[in-house]
């Protein structure tokens, strides 16, 4: 569908586009087998003024909506979720700071992040806390002029990596959800070391790991927000944020709709390219369907965040809900006209489908999703009786 | 150092058609771009210019439309970029598109350094760089893959040549054309593509060059294209038919025949 | 220099050498020129712009009614400025009226400087050079867009007639030893050219047996090999037959094999007497690369892919089994 980007928009959207053609294509398999994190691409992307995008003008970005950012994830993770969700994961730990930081925090590291001199990451999940984020044990004891923090994250996007990170802890267990804050860290603070890096499913070029926090004392000048703000600032976070995993997830799909689409007209099975056969057609028609309403859903949610509504917790949730079932459906349907071939290495839709399974899970997964959904569609319904 | 580089801007894909009724080139509504191969050109002189804190203009000659790949030079680092069109210069083959690109070179002043691709997608003749170092009076190194030492009124050079490669010194000014192998061109930033759209090219014609139209163009050139065709197998693919092995029978026999085994 | 088009003088071929001795395409430059040169009663001299060109009888028994073997006392292995100001100033003073050569290194640096020098153009690459006997002009013709197209070049009023020809555009044919030919030696003053280039090293290091732009037959594999190794088996193809081995893009871009053995667009262009394309569907970007070859063998199990327009002689089939079927005739025939 003809969305009618402004000038502004094309030229993101085809920069991306070109880089995520001439410079992550030729190596994506080699960093999907290698498990290896795409420093080079990262370099690339920030001499592109890629990084700069979601950064507001003021602190040397370009000041990007989420549209805007939702274009590039998409764009990239066409050609691989993985580099993708690098990038993504980079936005998503500065948007504490942007929402919520000070002055002062967003002059010290949205700079740098906009330059890609340093990365971010955002750090909520621990072994005991995942959907019930809640549960969360992480501790900050104030000490001072400083927090003493005493925990493990688990599962962490660019952990190890990036050297700015948005955690997410507890500074008053008494209070439950209201005792969590937000706090800086930036890697180097002594106390604060990673663990192994994480083998996984899909996305494998990016990288996970745990955040290990042994008495590791943080500058109070470190807090987001007010004592008490943490799990507002991680959910205001993850509402805008959420739209961009649904964008990694169209990525995805359109990739492996484009594989399926080539291949099928050019193997030739009984005298005639698949792409003849009916049932290819319905199961492409399908795809292609689906990744069309997908992609509706997910552009409308970006372009209302960016036009200022109050709340939009529900779309957002919606967006990625819908967008990462899909993209399972779609690269699973993807492997299955690749057949044989599509189970292969050397094709690069089964890729695709490791890929697209994470977005299921992460940033919320599904089931936690719909609980959210259905919270908002109750509320509606109570209000408008 | 002061570098000149000249493009062309060339339609993305190559399969083209012929209006049956006119004869000529069906152009209207295809995708033009920046001549692949001169983006290396293009990469190598934006090098340059950083590591010597030089300039770079960026030369085209070709229709209006052509101003959009000198705002793609501008959004990878030209410094400066002039568009070379009039209708006069129609039609002009490689002697008379070297002839003004000269002038223009010439008009701009003092130049170190002159870049051109290796060929363009569409001409493919690869003559330019050659034709023009020629009417400047400067010397000429092709198929440059790697610039070794840059100096003072002198340049080394690595080119390829037909048992490898050789190192050449070259004085300056000179022209080279370089391939692909020399560098990976940049993606331009997204602020540098920004300013671009904005910018406004200058354009100079046939007088602000002093080129008397009759000897450029479809007018002057010294060769002229006397037709146009699509090229015509002497005969239909012949298919062979039969098993693997009676088509491998076949194949062997006409190529037998043929005298190319 | 403009034409009395009613006649065509001498046709030059500029010819070169390697090791001393003669390449192909320069002797089938020569044979061709004979018989443009018969056909307009003029004569054909032979250029060679060395002196130590072994077997220079050669160049006469192809063709050549004068050789000239032009060189001065002090010359480097290598120099076009001095090559140039040497074609030049012979051009300047026997008024050529054509003058030809290969497409090569030295077609595409040294002629087209000796066409501005003596302010006429050049067609180039050409595939094949006529004598219009009606208008009593050369017509070069010429692919472009990727040989989607063809141009038919004419010099309406400048002289010399300058093109560069593509090598296996034409054959060789048989030498005539009983033909004599006029051998001259050029002195050149090799002081009166101030060169500004210079070569300070040569490295020799093509890895290739046979060199991709120039081999007779190329035989080539695409993305239908379906995976890396599967390329081993056209490789022995190409073994067999004494070709060199090339590629479309798609097996590039999956690693399967390096970018030097790519053909087409972004890779290299051939011309060679025969190409065999193994699963290659016959994308615009490869035919650019290679549709001007004589013979165009196509092996592919799409009977609706592109390569099939282009063929001479079309396999529709698997390829599996029809490559090493062919290799092992073919070896079976080698003995």
């Amino acid at each position: 569908m003809e969305y009618f980007l402004s000038e502004q928009q094309k030229t993101l959207k085809g920069l991306a586009r070109r880089i995520a053609e001439q410079r992550i294509l030729p190596v994506r398999a080699e960093l999907d087998e290698r498990e290896e994190f795409p420093w080079d691409l990262i370099k690339e992307m920030a001499s592109s003024d890629l990084l700069r995008v979601f950064i507001p003008e003021e602190y040397d970005g370009l000041g990007g909506g989420t549209f805007d950012l939702c274009l590039v994830i998409e764009e990239l993770s066409r050609i691989c979720g993985g580099i993708a969700i690098s990038y993504a994961a980079n936005a998503l730990g500065v948007l504490p700071l942007i929402l919520y930081g000070s002055d002062a925090q967003k002059k010290k590291y949205l700079p740098e992040v906009a330059s890609g001199a340093r990365l971010a990451a955002f750090a909520v999940t621990e072994a005991t806390a995942g959907s019930d984020a809640s549960a969360i044990r992480t501790s900050a004891r104030r000490d001072g002029d400083h927090y003493v923090l005493n925990g493990t994250k688990q599962f962490i996007t660019n952990g190890g990596e990036a050297e700015i990170y948005t955690v997410v802890v507890m500074t008053d267990a008494a209070k439950g959800s209201r005792g969590a804050s937000a706090l800086v860290v930036e890697k180097g603070t002594p106390g604060f070391t990673f663990g192994k890096k994480e083998k996984k499913m899909g996305i494998r070029s990016s990288a996970t790991r745990e955040l290990v926090f042994r008495d590791c004392r943080v500058p109070v000048e470190n807090l987001i927000s007010r004592e008490g703000m943490g799990f507002i600032v991680a959910m205001r976070t993850l509402d805008r944020s959420r739209p961009g995993v649904g964008a990694q997830a169209l990525g995805i799909a359109q990739g492996a709709l484009e594989a399926a689409v080539e291949y099928a007209q050019q193997r030739v099975q009984f005298g005639h390219p698949i792409s003849a056969i009916q049932a290819v057609q319905h199961m492409l028609a399908n795809m292609a369907t689906e990744l069309e309403a997908a992609r509706a859903l997910v552009y409308a949610t970006a372009r209302t965040i960016d036009a200022g509504a109050k709340s939009f917790t529900e779309e957002s949730a919606m967006a990625k809900l819908f967008a990462s079932d899909m993209a399972m459906r779609v690269t699973t349907d993807a492997v299955q006209i690749l057949a044989g071939a599509g189970y292969m290495r050397d094709y690069p839709v089964e890729k695709m489908m490791r890929d697209a399974k994470i977005t299921q899970i992460y940033e919320g997964t599904n089931q936690v999703i719909r609980n959210a959904i259905a919270l908002e569609v109750l509320k509606r319904k109570a209000r408008q009786e | 150092m002061n570098v000149v580089v000249c493009i062309k801007q060339v339609p993305a894909k190559i399969k083209i058609e012929i209006d049956p009724k006119t004869g000529t080139l069906r152009s209207g509504g295809v995708d033009r771009a920046i001549n692949p191969p001169d983006l290396y050109a293009l990469e190598e002189g934006i090098r340059i210019k950083e590591k010597t804190k030089g300039k770079v203009t960026v030369l085209t000659m070709g229709p209006a439309k052509a101003d959009e790949s000198l705002k793609e030079a501008i959004g990878f680092g030209a410094d400066e970029v002039i568009l070379l069109s009039d209708p006069a210069f129609e039609g002009s083959d490689t002697w008379s598109t070297s002839h003004i690109l000269a002038k223009a070179i010439k008009k701009i002043g003092q130049f170190d350094l002159v870049l051109c691709g290796k060929q363009s997608i569409d001409g493919e003749t690869g003559q330019v760089g050659p034709q023009l170092a020629e009417a400047l009076g400067v010397p000429f190194v092709s198929l440059v893959n790697r610039i070794e030492e840059l100096g003072e009124g002198f340049i080394k050079v690595m080119r390829m040549s037909d048992e490898g490669h050789q190192l050449i010194e070259m004085t300056l000014p000179g022209v080279i054309t370089v391939v692909k192998e020399i560098n990976v061109p940049r993606i331009p930033s997204l602020r540098g593509l920004m300013a671009a759209k904005k910018a406004k090219i200058p354009v100079w014609n046939a007088q602000d060059l002093e080129i008397d139209p009759a000897t450029v163009g479809s007018a002057g050139s010294p060769t002229r294209v006397a037709k146009v065709f699509f090229p015509q197998r002497t005969q239909k693919s012949e298919m062979l038919q039969g098993s693997p092995e009676s088509q491998v029978e076949q194949i062997v026999e006409r190529l037998r025949q043929a005298r190319a085994i | 220099m403009s034409a009395d088009s009613s006649a065509i003088g001498q046709i030059w071929v500029v010819t070169e050498q390697r090791d001393g001795h003669t390449k192909a395409a320069s002797y089938a430059l020569i044979a061709k020129s004979r018989k443009l040169a018969d056909e307009c009663r003029s004569k054909v001299v032979a250029v060679c712009l060395n002196q130590s060109v072994k077997d220079a009888d050669q160049l006469a028994a192809f063709g050549a009614d004068k050789v000239y073997l032009v060189g001065g006392p002090i010359l480097d292995g290598w120099n076009d400025d001095v090559y140039v100001k040497e074609l030049a100033d012979l051009a300047r003073r026997d008024k050529p009226d054509v003058i030809l050569a290969s497409s090569g290194s030295l077609g595409s640096s040294v002629i087209p400087r000796v066409a501005v020098a003596l302010d006429t153009g050049v067609a180039a690459n050409c595939i094949s050079v006529e004598f219009d006997s009606q208008s009593r002009m050369l017509v070069q013709t010429r692919p472009a867009y990727g040989g989607s197209l063809m141009a038919n070049i004419v010099f309406p009023s400048k002289r010399p007639q300058i093109a560069t020809v593509r090598p296996h555009a034409f054959k060789k044919g048989e030498p005539n030893s009983s033909r004599q030919g006029e051998m001259i030696r050029v002195d050149f003053d090799r002081q009166s050219v101030t060169a500004k280039t210079k070569l300070l090293n040569v490295v020799k290091d093509l890895t290739e047996k046979v060199r991709l732009d120039e081999a007779e037959i190329v035989v080539c594999g695409g993305r239908g090999l379906g995976r890396a190794e599967n390329f081993q088996m056209v490789a022995e193809l190409a073994e067999v037959l004494g070709a060199a081995l090339g590629t479309s893009r798609p097996p590039v871009d999956d690693g399967w094999v390096p970018y030097s053995h790519q053909v087409g667009q972004t890779g290299k262009t051939v011309s060679p007497k025969l190409y065999i394309a193994c699963g290659v569907a016959g994308a615009p970007q490869h035919l650019a690369g290679m549709q001007t070859s004589e013979i165009i063998v196509a092996i592919n199990e799409d009977p609706k892919a592109p390569i099939f327009e282009v063929a001479t002689y079309g396999i529709v089939g698997d390829l599996f089994k029809i490559v090493p079927l062919l290799t092992k005739k073919l070896r079976e025939a080698r003995g």
